[in-house]
């Protein structure tokens, strides 16, 4: 942790991320009117006082939608990873501790999955199970989980072969004792660092399916929707598409920032930024 | 790099390939209502469902289905698509150019663009040039395409000053200058996320490179800093290079969905989400298949040029 802090890509990262958690967890209480109000007498308006960020098309406050859409976005991002990561790794750490045929049979189909642009694999999966927000979130982490399987599987591979783990063969520990006590601490670390980063990206896959209307459903206050419902009224108040549009940024930049800090703090050879 | 390597990656290529189809397969056959359903409509009768689903041979076995679809695909022949009334391969083969002129004219950019600047940011570390180039890739990578889209047509395109058309498509065999004109936010959009990507990644090898013994060699030998750098440097931090770009056409293949939705060019994405749309199962598994096959070859195509780049792999 204090590698990731005397990094200043950590510093921006942990800061931006303290801001989109923070708004996360209090962001419902903190805004200012209910998000679903309708002003008609100020719609599509800039900036003001009264409405710090502007209003859409039916004269909702863009600062309260985006505070009320800040946890089912941050938690679309870490939810849809937390699952791919957790299904991903068993999968390939018993890949990788199995070995032989039941390796590479596993690691034949990962390639095939693989093969597939991650995007359109999420599309077919969504389209399978129908559009929504927990059917989106299960298809990114369907998404996720091949090539999660597969770091798993590489770092598991390059500690087993290490001398602690030898010598707890040698003394005969049983085989969960050595997956659970030496191979797994050890191999961990790539693992945590790729989460980091593939939350921003689930971030962003979950927006671009509220976009195309197969994820969260209005009156949402998902920040991929609202610029979609939006879009319509871009050129009357580029507020209304921008402020969405920067939140998402922010937040999928913080778990990018902090991620690559953390890479850089797990691997010093790897210091260079 | 052999020929019987080759002939091992392709052999490995079809296997991929076998999977992917059979996956795909499989989540069209489990979506709900078949293709009879979806021609008749929901109020046909149970008699003409089941005469149809005869007729398109639903009532056969999975795996028979599966089989006669891949035994037509090896003959070139799709089948039908359940909504336009065309041949599966008319719709996507049409489709497929229009994308491959929009991905191509976005990779050829930003590698054009991307690699000088990635190799500037690493021979000026730590300047104002490094800290923009630098900034500049953080904010391209966080934001997905509908985002960057939207923000280029608000700056671009907006109806008081137009200075690119918001969507649509001329082909370039009509009017070149206006498929130029309608290209250029599509490809700007695939090309500012690339860009990002790959001028990091090259900036980051660069880097590498730089602070080698042979490059500290070749200075020490008295060799001017600009022949150090073209001649020494560049070579050895492009094969990485080519890595991640062949890894960026998986992101391209996917990016292009969306960003042909949002500007209404008539490729495979666009197609591919109206056939998701509308459930025309024969147009999705085709293009599916297109899409695979394409970021299979082209790793393959990344992985040869690698070996050409690189001396140590060519002749493992």
């Amino acid at each position: 942790m204090r590698d990731v802090l005397r990094n200043p890509v950590g510093v921006v990262g942990l800061v931006l991320l303290t801001i989109v958690i923070g708004a996360a967890l209090f962001g419902p209480w903190l805004a200012p009117y209910d998000p679903q109000l309708f002003h008609a007498r100020s719609r599509l308006q800039g900036p003001s006082a009264e409405f710090w960020l502007g209003t859409d098309q039916y004269g909702r406050d863009l600062m309260s939608r985006i505070l009320h859409g800040a946890p089912s976005t941050v938690f679309f991002g870490l939810g849809a990873t937390a699952l791919g990561v957790g299904v991903g790794s068993v999968i390939g750490v018993v890949a990788g501790v199995a070995g032989g045929k039941i390796d590479s049979i596993i690691m034949r189909v990962l390639d095939g999955l693989l093969a597939m642009p991650e995007l359109l694999f999420t599309l077919l999966i969504v389209t399978f199970l129908g559009g929504g927000t927990t059917q989106a979130m299960l298809a990114v982490a369907v998404t996720f989980a091949p090539g999660m399987a597969r770091i798993a599987r590489s770092s598991v591979l390059s500690v087993r072969t290490r001398e602690y783990v030898m010598a707890a063969i040698a003394r005969g520990e049983s085989r969960a004792w050595i997956v659970g006590r030496e191979v797994l601490p050890n191999a961990v670390g790539p693992i945590i660092v790729e989460a980091t980063i593939r939350v921003s990206f689930a971030i962003m896959i979950g927006a671009t399916l509220g976009f195309l209307g197969l994820g969260a459903q209005p009156p949402s206050t998902e920040w991929g929707l609202m610029v979609a419902e939006a879009r319509q009224f871009m050129f009357r108040n580029p507020w209304c598409v921008v402020v969405p549009g920067v939140a998402i940024a922010i937040t999928a930049m913080g778990f990018n920032l902090f991620g690559d800090a953390l890479r850089d703090a797990f691997d010093p050879k790897r210091n260079r930024s | 790099m052999t020929l019987a390597y080759l002939l091992r990656r392709l052999g490995a290529i079809v296997i991929v390939l076998a999977i992917v189809t059979l996956a795909v397969f499989g989540i069209t056959m489990v979506l709900p209502g078949n293709a009879a359903l979806m021609i008749l409509g929901e109020h046909s009768t149970p008699d003409s469902l089941a005469a149809m689903e005869r007729l398109l041979g639903l009532d056969r076995p999975v795996w028979v289905q599966y089989g006669s679809w891949v035994w037509g695909v090896l003959h070139g022949d799709f089948g039908m698509s359940l909504r336009l009334s065309l041949p599966v391969a008319k719709v996507v083969g049409d489709a497929f150019w229009n994308s491959a002129w929009l991905a191509l004219i976005a990779l050829v950019g930003v590698t054009v663009i991307a690699i000088p600047l990635g190799a500037l940011a690493a021979l000026k570390r730590g300047s104002a040039w490094d800290l923009v180039i630098g900034f500049f890739s953080y904010v391209g990578t966080a934001m997905p395409e509908f985002v960057t889209a939207t923000l280029l047509l608000i700056l671009l395109a907006s109806p008081e000053w137009p200075l690119f058309p918001a969507g649509g498509f001329v082909a370039p065999s009509e009017n070149m200058a206006g498929f130029l004109r309608h290209v250029i936010l599509p490809a700007g959009t695939l090309g500012l996320i690339l860009m990002a990507h790959i001028s990091r990644q090259v900036r980051s090898e660069m880097a590498d490179v730089l602070s080698s013994e042979y490059v500290r060699a070749a200075r020490l030998k008295g060799l001017r800093g600009r022949r150090v750098v073209w001649r020494h440097a560049l070579p050895n931090a492009m094969a990485p290079a080519v890595a991640v770009i062949s890894l960026d056409i998986g992101y391209l293949l996917g990016g292009i969905i969306v960003v042909e939705e949002i500007f209404a060019w008539p490729g495979l994405g666009r197609t591919l989400i109206y056939a998701l749309q509308n459930r025309d199962l024969p147009v999705i598994q085709a293009i599916t298949l297109v899409l695979a096959v394409v970021y299979a070859l082209s790793n393959l195509l990344a992985d040869i040029v690698i070996a050409w780049l690189d001396p140590r792999v060519r002749h493992a």
